[in-house]
C-alpha cells in the first residue's frame, strides 16, 4: 500500500517536473517546427502529383517514405527529450543532494525508481503519441494518405521511447547526469546506423553485413521497434509494387515485427530496469 | 532469564492444564516485553565504512535515547556525516549495525518517525516551499493537515514564501526549508547535519530555539554542528568523533569535569574558612579563593555558600564561575589524539 503510494507520488512528481522545466517547452517548440515544415513539404508533394509527374502509386510510396522520415525526426526528438530527462532525474538529484532528504523518508528505493520510470514513460509515450497523431493528421490533410496501422505504429514508437529511457535510468545510476544522456542518445544513434548498415547488407545479399543490424537490434531494441513502427506507417501496396527497387532504403521497412521480438523487447526493458534497481539500491548517497 | 513455565510440567499433564500454563507464559512474556524500556531513537554498533583506500568510519558505536539531545562533534573529515548517513540507511555500512526505534535502519519503515536535514540541502527547485512539504508528508505516510504544514513553515520563518518556487530561494532560505522538511512529519527523532551552516546569527538563534522546543516536547535530536557554543547550550550529551572513531563521549558534566567557583573575599573568619572547606577543595591566592563545587547538587551549592559566607560576616567582592568550555575540551581531546599518533610514529 505504502509502496504503491510512493510509486504514484514519485511518478506524479516526475510528470510535474517535466511539465515545469524547459524540456517540455523545448520539445513542444521542436515538434511544432517539425509539423509545420512537414506540412509544407507534403503540400508541395501533392502539388507535384497534381502536375502529373507522379503516379498515384508513386505518390503513396513517397508519402510513406516521407511520413517515416518525419516520424524518425519525431522519435529522435522524443529520444533526446526522454534521455536528457531520465539522466538528470536520478544522478542529478543524487549529485545535488535532493535525493538525501527524499530517500531518508520511509520509502523503498526501487519504488522511487519505479515512480520515476512510470512518470518518464507516461511523459515520453504521451509526447510520441500526441505528436505522431498530429503528424498523421497533417499527412492526411495534405496528401490524403492515412497509415494502415496507426495505433500499432504509435504504440511501437512509444515502446521505443520507453526502451531508451529505461537505458537512460540505468546509466544514470552509474554515471554522471550529462554523460548518461549523451551515452543513451549515442547508443540510440549507433543502433540506428547499424540497422541501416544491416539493411544495405541484406539488399546486397551480404550475410555478414546484414548480421550487424540483426545483432544491434537485439542488443538495444530501439531500432527494431522503430522498424516495426515504420512498417505500420507505410502503405503495403506501394511497397509491394516498388519494393525491389527500394531494397535497403533506410526509411522503408520490409517486414512487421515478430511476437518473439516484441517479447524480447519487453524482457529487455524488465532486465535493464532490474539492473537499474539493483544498482540504485547499492548506491551510497 | 525467565524460564519457560511449561518446561517443568510432567509429560502426561492434562492438555487443559498445559494450555493454561501456556497462556500464563505468554502473558508473562508479553508483560516482560511491555516492561522493557522503549528502544532508543537510534542505536548503532561497530559501524565501519571505507571509501576506496580511505577508512572513513571505523568502529563507531553510539546511541541517542528517546527525548535526548546529543551533539556530534569533530574536525572536518572525522566521518560525522558518513555516520549520520549510515544511521539513516542512506549509506550501507561495510560492517556493524544500526537501528532506528528498534528496527534495522535498512528497513524503510524504521524511518517513519525520523526527520532529516542533510548537510547538502537541496530541494526540487521547480516546486514551491509548500509543495516540497506536502511531498515529504505524502512520502512519510503520516497525515498532516495543511494548516499544520503552514505552521511549520512559519516556525522556520518562511510563512510568506510558501507559494514561491524553491529555485529562487537563497541558501539560507533553502536551509530553513530543509529544517521545515525535517520537522513536518511529526518526527520523534530529528537529525540535523550542520543546520546553521548557511544561516545568519538570527537564524542560528532560531535553530537553537527550535532544538530546545523539540527537547521540551520529548523529541530526540542528533545535532552535528561546528558551532560548539550552540552544542554546549542545547545538548544533553556529546559524542566526539576523530578520524572515524569515537574519541570520547558523555554528558557535558562528565566531559567538562567539576565546576569551580572563584571568590574575592575579605574579613574571612576561621568559621567562614571552615564553611569553604566543607564545600570542596579550597585554593587561596591573596583575597581570591577557588573552591571546587560538588558535581551532584550544583544548583544550590553557589547561593547556599554565598549566603552562609555573608551571614558569617565575610565581605563578598566577586563571585565567578570557572568552567572550561566545550571548545577547550574538544581541542584538548583532538590535540591529545594527534600527539598520541605522533608518539606512535616516532
Amino acid at each position: 500500500m505504502s509502496t504503491a503510494r510512493t510509486v504514484l507520488t514519485i511518478a506524479g512528481l516526475t510528470l510535474r517536473e517535466a511539465s515545469r522545466r524547459k524540456v517540455l517547452r523545448a520539445l513542444a517548440g521542436l515538434t511544432v517546427v517539425l509539423l509545420v515544415l512537414s506540412a509544407w513539404g507534403f503540400s508541395r508533394l501533392s502539388a507535384e502529383s497534381e502536375f502529373g509527374t507522379l503516379t498515384s502509386g508513386e505518390a503513396r510510396l513517397v508519402a510513406s517514405q516521407l511520413l517515416n522520415l518525419v516520424m524518425f525526426g519525431l522519435s529522435l526528438i522524443a529520444a533526446l527529450g526522454t534521455a536528457f530527462l531520465a539522466g538528470p532525474t536520478l544522478s542529478g538529484e543524487i549529485e545535488s543532494g535532493i535525493s538525501l532528504s527524499l530517500l531518508a523518508r520511509p520509502v523503498r528505493r526501487w519504488a522511487v525508481l519505479a515512480g520515476k520510470w512510470l512518470g518518464l514513460a507516461a511523459f515520453g509515450s504521451g509526447f510520441v503519441v500526441l505528436a505522431g497523431l498530429a503528424q498523421c493528421l497533417v499527412v492526411q490533410l495534405t496528401v490524403g494518405y492515412w497509415p494502415p496501422q496507426p495505433v500499432v505504429a504509435l504504440a511501437l514508437l512509444a515502446a521505443q521511447t520507453v526502451v531508451l529511457l529505461t537505458l537512460g535510468l540505468l546509466l544514470s545510476t552509474v554515471i554522471s547526469p550529462m554523460a548518461s544522456g549523451v551515452v543513451a542518445v549515442g547508443l540510440f544513434g549507433a543502433t540506428w546506423i547499424a540497422g541501416v548498415v544491416g539493411g544495405i547488407g541484406e539488399a546486397l545479399g551480404n550475410d555478414g553485413v546484414a548480421r550487424v543490424g540483426a545483432i544491434s537490434r537485439v542488443l538495444l531494441p530501439t531500432d527494431g521497434l522503430w522498424r516495426g513502427a515504420m512498417h505500420a506507417f507505410q502503405d503495403p501496396a506501394a511497397l509491394l509494387q516498388f519494393g525491389q527497387e527500394m531494397a535497403g532504403f533506410p526509411f522503408l521497412s520490409e517486414a512487421p515485427l515478430t511476437a518473439a521480438y516484441l517479447g524480447w523487447a519487453a524482457f529487455w526493458v524488465l532486465m535493464i530496469w532490474g539492473l537499474a534497481a539493483v544498482s540504485f539500491r547499492r548506491k551510497d548517497l | 532469564m525467565a524460564a519457560d513455565p511449561t518446561a517443568n510440567a510432567p509429560a502426561g499433564a492434562a492438555s487443559v492444564g498445559a494450555s493454561a500454563a501456556g497462556d500464563a507464559g505468554r502473558q508473562a512474556a508479553a508483560q516482560l516485553v511491555a516492561d522493557l524500556p522503549p528502544a532508543p531513537a537510534v542505536w548503532c554498533s561497530g559501524l565501519r565504512k571505507r571509501y576506496g583506500k580511505r577508512q572513513a568510519v571505523e568502529e563507531v558505536s553510539l546511541q541517542v535515547g528517546r527525548g535526548e539531545v546529543v551533539g556530534l562533534l569533530g574536525p572536518n573529515g572525522a566521518g560525522k556525516t558518513t555516520v549520520i548517513k549510515m544511521l539513516l540507511g542512506l549509506v550501507t555500512p561495510d560492517a556493524g549495525e544500526a537501528m532506528l526505534f528498534g528496527s534495522p535502519s535498512a528497513d524503510p519503515a524504521s524511518r517513519t518517525k525520523v526527520g532529516y536535514l542533510p548537510e547538502l540541502f537541496r530541494y526540487q527547485p521547480w516546486l514551491s516551499a509548500a509543495e516540497v512539504l506536502a511531498l515529504h508528508v505524502r512520502l512519510s505516510g503520516v497525515s498532516v493537515p495543511a494548516a499544520e504544514q503552514r505552521e511549520v513553515l512559519a516556525l522556520v520563518g518562511l510563512a510568506e514564501r510558501a507559494g514561491d518556487r524553491v529555485g529562487g530561494f537563497s541558501k539560507g532560505m533553502q536551509q530553513r526549508l530543509g529544517l521545515a522538511v525535517a520537522l513536518v512529519a511529526r518526527p520523534e527523532f530529528v537529525v540535523l547535519d550542520e543546520p546553521t551552516s548557511a544561516l545568519d546569527p538570527l537564524g542560528r538563534a532560531d535553530v537553537r530555539d527550535i532544538v530546545l522546543s523539540l527537547r521540551e516536547r520529548g523529541v530526540a535530536v542528533l545535532l552535528n554542528s561546528h558551532l560548539i557554543g550552540e552544542v554546549e547550550r542545547v545538548c544533553d550529551r556529546v559524542v566526539i568523533l576523530d578520524r572515524g572513531r569515537v574519541a570520547t563521549s558523555g554528558t557535558l558534566a562528565e566531559l567538562l569535569g567539576q565546576r569551580e567557583l572563584r571568590l574575592e573575599l575579605t574579613g574571612v573568619t576561621p568559621a567562614a574558612q571552615a564553611r569553604l572547606a566543607a564545600t570542596g577543595l579550597v585554593e587561596r591566592e591573596g583575597d581570591w579563593f577557588t573552591v571546587a563545587l560538588p558535581a551532584d547538587d550544583a544548583e544550590d551549592a553557589v547561593p547556599d555558600l554565598v549566603g552562609d559566607l555573608v551571614a558569617a560576616g565575610v565581605r563578598v567582592h566577586a563571585v565567578e564561575p570557572v568552567r572550561i568550555s566545550l571548545e577547550e575540551r574538544l581541542l584538548g581531546i583532538l590535540r591529545d589524539a594527534a600527539d598520541a599518533r605522533e608518539g606512535e610514529r616516532a
